[in-house]
């Protein structure tokens, strides 16, 4: 701490050291399980949904095929969102594009 | 809703945990014994282990109502130390005598090497001698697939009968088998690393409840006894009724456990009453 030319005590933050920031490779390993639980849980809603599907069709209708046509709805949107994750590059940041793909009418 | 945690690390847990689970309905525990964090050096340290698990802990559960099982085992990660091993296993026989441990677990594998396969077979070995259960850990993650696929095959080649041995920590790609060779599975939920509540709730619905458990291990790591309670309100959610939800989380506990008759908790049934006539 210094003091200002009208004699206030200044703070000098950007003076204080920058902490370290995770690199690429610590991301990639730090997050893993947690995006791999959520994928999981992604994975299982749409089976679910799919299952529900089968039955309510009576068996005629494949409902993994049904749903994974893109579908509308709920379901049409999530399935947007996972081929926006999936694209190997982004544009944009991801969580923008998501939330204004959940944003539409 | 009365409920049983069939798998439950008890000594890495506070008091206040206790103290939750018996103001959420649960009724019993039981214990397997587990990884301390560090590979063991000494037979003495596994006895006096046992002796925490069989003797003091159901102590400390006791103060919250809650019954408190164990069971015995050398834990697959320290399998490697083979003569350790051999040790603990001599001392077995003296802690099925005690009057709360029902059987040798959590036995199994991790890595899948040789000496936990063998490890494997000795305590499924000396379990079925003595008429003991037995609670099988199957290996997390990426080696998930392969060791259960081995689980299965060293139990095939033994002299076993399916009905006393669980497998556990089964998920969507290794339930089916290990229900198909006539065993029973469970389900392990975890907050990250194992099951969830929801997904346990889906494949009960896809495979029945038939000789299948829930548990939430609860641990030393990052885990929760609670997201046993969460299935339990999922189950519920989705339509399950009362009496659908006991025989999954109090009954059939009672009916793998209770093969072993130290385990003396009993299936319940809920009954509606008629209505009582109002005085005139």
């Amino acid at each position: 701490m210094t003091g200002s030319p009208r004699g206030d005590p200044v703070i000098h933050v950007l003076q204080q050291p920058v902490p370290n920031m995770l690199s690429a490779a610590q991301i990639a390993e730090n997050y893993f399980l947690e995006s791999r639980h959520m994928l999981l849980e992604i994975a299982a809603h749409f089976d679910r949904y799919d299952a529900a599907a089968n039955r309510e069709s009576g068996g005629i209708a494949n409902g993994r095929a049904a749903a994974g046509q893109g579908g509308t709805g709920s379901m049409g949107r999530l399935r947007e969102a996972v081929a926006i994750l999936a694209a190997p590059h982004a544009d944009r940041e991801r969580t923008v594009a998501l939330l204004e793909l959940f944003a539409k009418d | 809703m009365q409920i049983i945690q069939p798998h439950y690390h008890a000594i890495a847990r506070t008091a206040q945990d206790y103290e939750r689970m018996a103001m959420s309905g649960v009724v019993a525990v039981a214990e397997p014994a587990f990884w301390a964090g560090f590979d063991r050096l000494y037979p003495e340290t596994f006895i006096d282990y046992f002796r925490q698990i069989s003797e003091f802990e159901p102590t400390r559960a006791a103060q919250y109502g809650i019954r408190h099982f164990s069971w015995v085992a050398v834990n697959p990660k320290e399998a490697e130390n083979t003569s350790l091993t051999r040790e603990v296993l001599k001392h077995f026989p003296e802690f099925f005598a005690k009057p709360t441990v029902l059987g040798v677990g959590e036995t199994g594998l991790h890595k899948s090497t040789k000496n936990e396969c063998d490890s494997l077979e000795a305590h499924v070995d000396i379990a079925m001698k003595h008429g003991q259960l037995v609670l099988i850990h199957t290996p997390h993650l990426a080696d998930k697939a392969h060791g259960t696929k081995r689980v299965l095959e060293v139990l095939a080649g033994m002299n076993v009968d399916r009905e006393r041995i669980w497998i556990d920590h089964v998920e969507e790609q290794t339930i089916r088998p290990c229900l198909d060779a006539g065993y029973w599975v469970g389900f392990t939920l975890y907050p990250i690393t194992k099951c969830s509540p929801k997904r346990a709730v889906d494949m009960l619905e896809k495979y029945g409840t038939d000789r299948i458990l829930v548990n939430s291990s609860a641990d030393w790591g990052p885990s929760d006894p609670f997201t046993l309670q969460e299935c339990v309100l999922e189950y519920r959610r989705r339509g399950h009724s009362l009496q659908e939800a006991i025989e999954v989380f109090h009954n059939n506990p009672c009916r793998f456990l209770g093969q072993n008759p130290k385990f003396d908790i009993q299936p319940i049934r809920v009954e509606t009453l008629a209505r009582e006539p109002i005085p005139a």
